[in-house]
């Protein structure tokens, strides 16, 4: 059967049992998800996933509401009692927003045949391309290629349909103490250069070798992009979604100079399905203008709490995290590429990568973490020696304070999340920063 | 061979669509392969500020085969697969897989040779967890939400979460293994917001406590006792003085010592890490094959299992996913390193006996190496005697941050809850505990473990790992500890 065909019989089960009344979501999804995993130079995990899945969420008798999913696809009929049988058990949900009404899609399918045809041999080759352009150094990391195709009806007349395929490289090349790391995510396989990425890592693990540490304190710093990356994501994930709005829990001033005036960040909402798990047609969100925060990222029930429409940021975890950004673009600023960047630092540090930040307090957004892949001393403008693993625990809002920030001009593609579906940030399109204060609070000796 | 008098835990169907799989995988070409058909249900609810939230129940039923041609594994997944064909189809596709893995191949991969176990196995459960109401569900976790609302703070949420878990594995050597798994657990916690911050509490732990048991498990925890305790403590908190900066003795409660070990001795003494097989992502490890044996991990008192026999903790097993039977194995003894987690390639390579932790997240992702139940056994304490034993020191409960560097060298933990300790008594409340240090230098302090009854197997069930990315379930066993001369109270 077709997903249309499984989507329109879940319609029909729906109105058998539960009642012409019944509201309903349903969405059928086929993914097909491949991931080509090396270390030691070598091929080590080679995997390749292909499903169906059936989700319901279902409302009846004026709020009572549960959701239900299954791979098993044959039981529709078993999918529908099961949950039916969950929702009218259940306490009515006061703030239940009801299934989306009909509304047409504003963004195209962002789907590539040769991604979606792409097979292990094809992987096995970017992946030779990425170990051969190391020029011996040891490497691993992962390809990947992923298509998901959806459709989705609800009882209220929204039925919509699209694909989505993405493609992504991410790998570290390896010299004793000292990593290099090069990633790239984009929709179609075909854009990705692993040998360019290859070679980029192998090159930052040449520079990084013998690292020695600096003392703890607050750091000038140039995040490059990778590094830029966690940190939108952090803002991204705590700030700029409205749970965290209406719980107060995050720290945004709509409205206010809150950042530097370089600082522009939208969610495109490029890559991905064109529809969330609700049926909200996705569209670009402006997030901060000129440095000001204009807006957040919502679904159907935080927008009804503050009075507003969906943006299209429904996912499997929203009702609980909050409605995040699947697709978040910092706009490039001026300060041209790293190089430019690192040569307007007096004395400070260039950072590569962070790795396991999270957060201390939400609502002044502190992170802690630590550096990877390279960090590197900067004095007089110019690299001058490299810097072994160092802690740092930072505010994410305050970092990008008025005056405090230069925007590169170079915007890299970085894939943040794996996953099977086409739900959750994909990807984070950043340039480098240069920030004026970066609190180093540890080293590799304490 | 092994047989116990369990129940039959899957259907021979099962085993019958993993045979044909495998079947078809050695006709493919590969020199090994096995297969699990998994039928998991789960089924997860939650509460906030007096409503039930979310209501999710899912089923994921599929196939995954592993197969190794030559040096190099293909692994393939399908989703209800709809009869042989489809069975043999998948396994075929995992062959031509490993197949092409080989166009970037590595060294010789070979298996650590091992007995082919024909046998059943189920985790104990004395109350089945999705045969308890979901109404009476609702109604335990809308009531505690609705209480710690009352009490006057911004946010309440609780979960409960359950999955049912029938495993059928079958292996080219002749292995025949049927599984059947029930994990439960629930915990609630409250968030308030104060000018410039916001502060949690949370109960049983911070995301709840778990194991291979059933609704009993929810039940003993009597979240209503403890609702009202925490929205004032979380209330307390935004007025209390903040954890002071500085070196100090350092007491952890046993669910924060939980996560330290998870993070400080289960990750690192993962053999794949060790031998950079996760060097993209996971990381690596400090640890030097080498030096097993002879490593000082951290004091005397340092002595960490890696036991997936112990009844009801979330980490426990019959057998792992490549169908080695579950052991109890010692990873640091009297605080030297003397063993890792490992499986059937990794110990072969490595040169080691260490299998068994190898585990999979359902049937769609690659089983690897994984942590089982890694932690202490009780101590010698308690933490009445630890206090008092302490003239100077910071009480830290309940986690609410942690990171740690790729090397599982450099930590820094927030905690919910801080005490000072003067005198051998515990004093003033303190905001925003943190601390920070290096692995070893950080176990070499420990001087004083608890045990009794405030021993506990406390459940992780969301340790990530892996690409695409697996979840798994572990356990810890951890009681309060004393630690001293560590940094506390690092601020951003």
């Amino acid at each position: 059967m077709t997903a249309d065909d499984v989507v329109a019989e879940l319609l029909e089960q729906v109105r058998r049992q539960a009642g012409p009344g019944a509201e309903a979501v349903i969405r059928v999804e086929d993914a097909d998800l491949a991931l080509t995993r090396f270390a030691g130079s070598a091929i080590h995990q080679n995997t390749a996933e292909s499903r169906r899945t059936l989700h319901l969420q279902l409302g009846v008798d004026g709020g009572r509401t549960a959701a239900a999913s299954t791979t098993r696809a044959r039981d529709v009929a078993g999918l529908v009692e099961a949950t039916l049988a969950a929702a009218r058990l259940r306490p009515r949900d006061p703030a239940w927003p009801g299934p989306a009404g009909p509304a047409p899609l504003v963004l195209p399918d962002v789907a590539d045949r040769a991604t979606a045809d792409a097979d292990p041999a094809l992987r096995a080759r970017l992946v030779g391309e990425f170990v051969a352009a190391a020029e011996g150094l040891e490497t691993a990391g992962y390809v990947q290629t992923s298509v998901v195709h959806a459709v989705l009806a609800t009882t209220a007349g929204q039925h919509v349909a699209g694909s989505s395929t993405a493609a992504a490289c991410d790998g570290v090349a390896r010299l004793p103490g000292a990593d290099g790391t090069a990633r790239q995510v984009a929709a179609a396989v075909g854009e990705l250069d692993c040998a360019a990425l290859g070679a980029r890592a192998a090159a930052k693990a040449r520079a990084g070798t013998d690292p020695s540490p600096v003392d703890p304190g607050r750091w000038p710093v140039v995040l490059e992009p990778t590094a830029v990356a966690d940190v939108v994501a952090g803002l991204l994930t705590g700030q700029f979604q409205a749970r965290a709005v209406l719980d107060g829990t995050g720290g945004l001033r709509t409205g206010e100079q809150q950042f530097d005036p370089a600082v522009s960040l939208t969610d495109p909402a490029g890559l991905g399905l064109p529809f969330d798990t609700e049926g909200t047609p996705k569209r670009s969100v402006e997030l901060v203008r000129d440095g000001v925060p204009v807006g957040v990222t919502s679904d159907r029930r935080t927008a009804a709490a503050t009075g507003g429409a969906s943006t299209g940021h429904g996912g499997p975890a929203s009702a609980t995290w909050g409605p995040v950004a699947t697709d978040a673009a910092l706009a490039p600023g001026t300060g041209g590429g790293v190089e430019d960047l690192v040569a307007g630092l007096d004395r400070g540090l260039l950072v590569t990568d962070v790795w396991y930040t999270r957060v201390l307090d939400q609502k002044r957004s502190v992170w802690t973490g630590l550096t990877r892949n390279g960090v590197w001393l900067v004095e007089g403008g110019r690299v001058v020696r490299p810097v072994s693993t160092l802690r740092f625990t930072q505010s994410y809002l305050e970092a990008l304070a008025p005056g405090a920030v230069t925007v590169g001009s170079q915007v890299q593609a970085v894939p943040r999340t794996l996953t099977s579906t086409a739900w959750g940030t994909h990807r984070v399109a950043v340039p480098a920063l240069a920030l004026a204060s970066w609190n180093i609070t540890g080293n590799a000796t304490g | 061979m092994m047989s116990k008098a369990h129940d039959v835990p899957v259907p021979s169907a099962a085993y019958d669509a993993a045979s044909a799989a495998v079947e078809a995988a050695l006709a493919a070409g590969a020199r090994y392969a096995d297969a699990r058909l998994v039928d998991r249900r789960t089924e997860s609810m939650t509460a906030r500020d007096g409503d039930v939230r979310t209501l999710d129940q899912s089923t994921t039923a599929g196939l995954g085969v592993r197969a190794l041609v030559g040096s190099s594994w293909g692994f393939a997944a399908l989703g209800d697969p709809d009869g042989d064909a489809a069975c043999r189809a998948t396994g075929a596709r995992a062959t031509a897989i490993a197949q092409a893995s080989a166009a970037v191949a590595g060294p010789d991969v070979d298996l650590l040779p091992a007995q082919a176990h024909v046998d059943t196995w189920a985790s104990g459960c004395t109350e089945d967890p999705f045969a308890v109401s979901l109404a009476e569900k609702g109604d335990l976790l809308t009531g505690v939400t609705a209480t710690m609302r009352a009490a006057g703070v911004a946010v309440a949420e609780a979960l409960y979460q359950a999955w049912d878990t029938r495993t059928a594995f079958v292996s080219s050597e002749g292995a025949r293994i049927g599984q059947h798994v029930r994990e439960c657990g629930a915990g609630m916690h409250c968030l308030t917001v104060g000018e410039d911050e916001t502060q949690r509490r949370s109960y049983p732990a911070f995301r709840g406590q778990y194991g291979t048991r059933g609704f009993e498990l929810v039940r003993e925890l009597d979240l209503p006792a403890h609702a009202e305790r925490i929205a004032a403590e979380a209330t307390a908190l935004l007025t209390a003085p903040p954890c002071p900066s500085g070196r100090t003795t350092l007491v952890l409660g046993g669910e924060q010592l939980s996560l330290q070990i998870h993070e400080s001795v289960g990750h690192a003494v993962e053999l794949d890490r060790i031998l950079g097989w996760e060097a993209a992502y996971a990381g690596t490890s400090w640890l030097d094959l080498d030096r097993l044996g002879s490593l000082r991990y951290g004091s005397e008192l340092m002595t960490i299992t890696i036991d997936p026999t112990i009844p009801g903790a979330l980490g426990s097993f019959g057998y792992d996913d490549e169908g080695t039977p579950a052991q109890r194995r010692y990873a640091v003894r009297d605080g030297v390193w003397v063993g890792v987690l490992g499986g059937r390639d990794s110990a072969a390579v490595a040169g080691l006996t260490d299998t068994g932790s190898v585990r999979a997240d359902g049937y769609a992702r690659m089983p690897m190496v994984r942590m089982t139940n890694v932690g202490f056994e009780p101590g010698p304490h308690s933490l009445e005697e630890i206090v008092a034993a302490t003239d100077d020191g910071v009480l830290m409960e309940h986690n609410r941050s942690w990171s740690i560097d790729d090397r599982r060298l450099n930590f820094q933990f927030g905690c919910e809850i801080g005490y000072e300790i003067k005198d051998g008594r515990r004093g003033r409340m303190l905001r925003n505990p943190t601390y920070t240090g290096i692995g070893p230098q950080f176990w070499a302090s420990l001087d004083m473990l608890a045990g009794g009854d405030e021993w506990r197997a406390w459940g992780t069930p969301n340790c990530g790992k892996g690409q695409p990315g697996q979840v798994g379930h572990t356990g810890h066993g951890a009681a309060p500890a004393r630690f001293t001369d560590v940094r506390v109270g690092v601020r951003g």
